[in-house]
């Protein structure tokens, strides 16, 4: 079925739209450039592909529609019949400029010293409409408290405008709702329950907000002092392990196109700020699937051969600390189905300070574990109290993609022209699977790879092209597949203490399900208190943030779909590009299993070092 | 021109008082939907709220909504500053009121009504539970009102809670269904989707109070009164510095020197018609008439005497309207704040040239760019104060 289309004209150019079409969709397609504030490319019915209400509370995209009085919000206006739209004319100007001034005239803080100068909407509008502070002045003492220095989501409530992209992120996309509207009149503004500070509520610091927040309200936690000066003290052994993701975004903080990877350029960039090892993040992911995969062997092997019901299916995963978290939150009920594996940067932090440090004779109390990552929840994950089963804190300091991006900034090194240089050794040659952990579905897929290869003892590529499993590749918000197991192989000596044989998977359809955004999680855990079909499934993977870690909320802002489909395009195409694709395949992991965790994986030790535990929260 | 009742403080009878409600709702039963509608469309009867919207065509385009269930919601959030005269229906002619909700759910199709009521109103809310359960009694609400088939109506008391933007039919809706109350985008209108998304028609008290009138009387009875462009009659909240400040009843058309005089304040130097969001009208044209066509008004007119300071009164309007935006969007939220700054600083150092260019262009923006009525019409009375009464001011420093 096809609507009919409607014609209409913009500052004198006619066009025909789809009825529904909002006026400002409409002009964005002739090329017409009207600011917005509150709207948001991710934030609308066309991307959340169902009907939301335009806030339109901002009044900067503001048009002339004649047969109007007033001004309209093109972002709100559906075109329904014909339509004269002008987007230019001194009363639209006027007013945006006022909008503008008015915004500045409770905007306390300093622009030079913001983080997000430079990469602020507000400051770029101002500059575009001449707006300064003469008209309505601006505030000379803070009109809100500081936030706390310890909360990972700094918000500064003296840098907002109130647009609300946070709180309808948070709803509309993890569906955490930790940000309301408070208050009305002058004494509006956006607060947690109760006005707690950000660690103090059921905040899942996912940072989804950050990225989508026009100004320096939102922020992460700044850990870049620290790690300057773990570097500059000559008695530390400064060790960074660098996530899949920050890799193929890192440059849009450099001007490149989205989706350009820079891995071994920064490998270099790394060094050169200091660093003294540099390893892959894709080594402990490796780790985490064989940790991880050996643990849903044992479920399942439970629950199919020896029927027991306390088998706590399906599995989930437990890489992302922003679902972690919200299941804490949300759904405590559910703790003993996550898998009991530390997040790849977890296991890494914990194999740098034993491993590693014995191998090498380092004293680990020396070292500092710095992890890059795209994410501002594994600030979190690395200060749980628990993460210490060494001894040690396993990670030290987790840096965001922004925030080294602004050291390398610091050091004065134009990243994209940098020479390229490989990872250090022993954690060096990491897989293709561990890259595309970076994607929604790419742990799926990993533990795929792997597990289907070990159980049939037939290359993967004998069932997908390439061993590029494609269903459960996409950003649909939810996703399923199943792959029937026809012929099982003998187990190899590292699961043979997990269990005797394969023959009772022979036969097994294996189901898996997928979600992104924590919104989308609700939707598989309704479905599973209902009996629904993901309640059959036997593994699913769970990403908070909508993309997976790609979108992760430490990543470069701005972030819409185009620029998320673009990162994804770089970490599958890294992928495709290694050799050694598949994580059981991993030599180094293989060389860990030989000489550390000796008995193998989910064993004695390894549950020790690489597997954790979880809590309920309020 | 003839006062054709007065009540409040000189006692005597309004329109209402002569009505027999339940007459035009047995009238109504024996009606079907288009008729009903071609009633009250020829009586010319236009919302009372104060935006005259004419009620026969609100009704008609709820009609041919096809999505049901649908609702009639009664604003009786009666909120403008000076305004009271919802109050005075709600307590002595409830009856009308809701008959009139019933009419209004057989023509448009709606089983369910809801009157919102003020928070600070509910003290009236024991008594019209009372009236509700005697007319239910009565059989004039429920199920197959007045024995009749396909005429069923309920009716339920929802309370606000105290902001004046749930005034706002959308924001009043947003506040029903359990939200902040905060305007929705003026498309699409309640009567497309309104409350929980369905066809809602929202009226004000007063104009379901004169639909059984209508009803009864005839629609001739009614577009006889009042103007061409505004017929019929409707009710003042006179208040301020007049001797006699009450309720008053004037067919559309009345000059304000006639409300004066007959308020006993003819002294007056301004009158504020239409309350904090209405027009500030100074002496000199105390001619002019109150009709949607001249001085449209929610019924709310407060005197000023020779003595009062109009920016006083206009920084009062402003601090208003700061503490009463419902923060939603940028040009009432801080608008509104740097408006009610800049008039404080005024009273103090009097206004320039460039000061009252900057202060112009605010009010401007406020009016085209704000999302609802609220913000729109926030600037109206420092406006015509500014007009009207600059010479009041310190003189600038320019």
């Amino acid at each position: 079925m096809t609507a009919e289309l409607i014609t209409i004209t913009i500052d004198g150019t006619a066009l025909k739209v789809v009825p529904g079409t909002t006026v400002l969709d409409a002009a964005r397609k002739v090329n017409i450039d009207i600011p917005t504030l509150c709207h948001h490319a991710d934030l609308c019915s066309a991307a959340l592909g169902k009907k939301v209400p335009a806030p339109s509370n901002c009044r900067m995209c503001l048009v002339e529609v004649e047969g109007q009085r007033a001004l309209q919000a093109s972002c709100a206006t559906e075109i329904n019949g014909p339509m004269n739209i002008k987007t230019s004319s001194p009363a639209i100007r006027h007013a945006r400029q006022d909008i503008l001034a008015l915004m500045m005239s409770e905007h306390y803080g300093d622009c030079a010293a913001c983080r997000r100068n430079g990469n602020c909407e507000l400051q770029q509008l101002c500059a575009e409409y001449g707006v300064d502070t003469a008209l309505f002045g601006r505030p000379e003492a803070p009109l809100y408290a500081m936030p706390d220095e310890d909360n990972i989501i700094q918000r500064d409530m003296n840098k907002c405008v109130i647009c609300r992209r946070c709180l309808r992120t948070c709803e509309l996309y993890q569906g955490v709702v930790a940000l309301s509207p408070e208050g009305r009149g002058e004494h509006t503004d956006i607060a947690t329950f109760m006005d707690r500070e950000m660690m103090e509520a059921w905040c899942i610091n996912c940072g989804q907000c950050i990225n989508r927040c026009p100004t320096g309200a939102l922020t992460e936690r700044d850990d870049t002092a620290a790690v300057w000066a773990a570097i500059e003290d000559p008695d530390k052994l400064v060790v960074i392990q660098t996530a899949p993701a920050p890799r193929a975004a890192i440059g849009e903080c450099f001007g490149c196109e989205p989706g350009t990877p820079l891995t071994f350029e920064m490998n270099t960039a790394l060094k050169k700020i200091g660093f003294d090892k540099v390893f892959d993040t894709n080594f402990s992911a490796d780790l985490t699937i064989f940790e991880e995969g050996a643990e849903l062997l044992g479920r399942l092997y439970k629950a199919v051969v020896l029927k027991d019901n306390s088998a706590a299916l399906p599995q989930f995963t437990s890489c992302s600390p922003g679902w972690i978290k919200f299941i804490e939150h949300f759904y405590p009920e559910y703790l003993p189905n996550l898998s009991s594996a530390k997040s790849p940067q977890q296991m890494m932090g914990a194999v740098v300070k034993t491993y590693f440090a014995e191998k090498n004779g380092w004293d680990p109390s020396k070292i500092v574990s710095v992890s890059l990552m795209p994410c501002t929840a594994k600030k979190f994950e690395a200060a749980r109290p628990e993460m210490d089963a060494s001894g040690h804190r396993d990670i030290d300091y987790v840096l965001t993609t922004r925030e080294l991006a602004r050291m390398i900034k610091q050091a004065g090194i134009d990243l994209p022209k940098l020479e390229k240089s490989d990872f250090d050794n022993p954690f060096g040659t990491p897989t293709g699977s561990g890259v595309i952990f970076g994607a929604t579905g790419g742990v799926m897929e990993a533990a795929l790879r792997t597990v289907l290869e070990v159980v049939t003892g037939e290359k993967i590529e004998t069932l997908f092209d390439k061993a590029d499993i494609l269903p459960v590749r996409g950003f649909e918000g939810v996703r399923m597949a199943q792959v029937t197991i026809g012929k099982v192989g003998p187990v190899p000596a590292i699961f043979s203490h997990l269990v005797p044989d394969f023959e009772w998977l022979k036969g097994v359809t294996v189901k898996v399900g997928l979600a992104h955004g924590t919104a989308n999680a609700i939707r598989v855990m309704q479905d599973i208190k209902e009996g629904g079909p993901l309640s059959q499934c036997h593994f699913i993977e769970f990403m908070a943030c909508p993309g997976g870690c790609l979108g992760g909320g430490g990543q470069p802002i701005p972030t819409n779909l185009e620029i998320r489909t673009a990162r994804a395009k770089a970490i599958y195409g890294e992928d495709a590009a290694y050799k050694v694709r598949k994580s059981h395949e991993n030599e180094d992991v293989l060389r860990i299993y030989r000489e550390f965790f000796k008995e193998g994986p989910c064993s004695h030790k390894s549950h020790e070092l690489l597997h954790t535990h979880y809590k309920e929260r309020v | 021109m003839d006062v054709k009742t007065v009540h409040g403080f000189v006692g005597s009878k309004l329109s209402f008082s002569e009505a027999n409600g339940d007459a035009g709702l047995k009238k109504a039963a024996t009606m079907d939907a288009e008729a009903l509608i071609g009633a009250v469309s020829a009586s010319g009867l236009k919302g009372r709220g104060g935006a005259g919207f004419p009620t026969g065509m609100k009704w008609k385009f709820a009609r041919a909504e096809t999505r049901t269930p649908k609702y009639i919601i009664c604003n009786a959030d009666e909120g403008e500053p000076g305004t009271f005269k919802d109050r005075l229906i709600l307590s002595d002619f409830a009856d009308l009121v809701f008959a009139g909700m019933a009419i209004a759910g057989k023509a448009v199709g709606a089983e369910k009504g809801i009157l919102y009521l003020r928070a600070e109103y509910e003290w009236l809310h024991p008594h019209l539970d009372e009236v509700l359960a005697r007319r239910r009694k009565a059989g004039l609400l429920g199920p197959d009102i007045l024995g009749g088939k396909n005429f069923s109506f309920d009716i339920e008391i929802r309370m606000g809670a105290g902001a004046y933007v749930c005034g706002e039919e959308s924001a009043l809706i947003e506040s029903l269904e359990g939200k902040r109350g905060e305007a929705r985008n003026r498309m699409p209108f309640p009567v497309q989707a309104g409350y929980l998304g369905l066809p809602t028609v929202v009226n004000n008290v007063e104009t379901f109070a004169w639909v059984p009138c209508i009803l009864e009387k005839g629609p001739e009875w009614f577009s006889k009164m009042g103007t061409q462009k505004s017929p019929g009659a409707r009710l003042f909240s006179i208040s301020g510095d007049c001797k006699k400040p009450g309720i008053y009843e004037y067919p559309f058309g009345v000059s304000l020197r006639q409300l004066l005089k007959d308020a006993g304040g003819e002294n007056a130097k301004a009158v504020q018609v239409g309350g904090a969001s209405g027009t500030c009208v100074p002496a000199s044209k105390f001619d002019r008439k109150l009709a949607f066509e001249d001085l449209a008004t929610g019924g709310s007119i407060i005197v000023f005497g020779p003595d009062r300071d109009m920016f006083a009164v206009a920084e009062n309007f402003q601090q208003f309207f700061e503490e009463e935006s419902c923060g939603q969007c940028v040009p009432c939220r801080l608008g509104n704040m740097r408006l009610h700054e800049a008039i404080v600083k005024m009273r103090e150092e009097g206004l320039d040239a460039k000061g009252e260019m900057v202060l112009r262009r605010l009010a401007a923006t406020m009016q085209s760019a704000s999302k609802c009525g609220l913000g729109q019409s926030a600037p109206n009375a420092f406006l015509s104060i500014l007009d009207n009464f600059a010479g009041e001011l310190p003189r600038g420093k320019a």
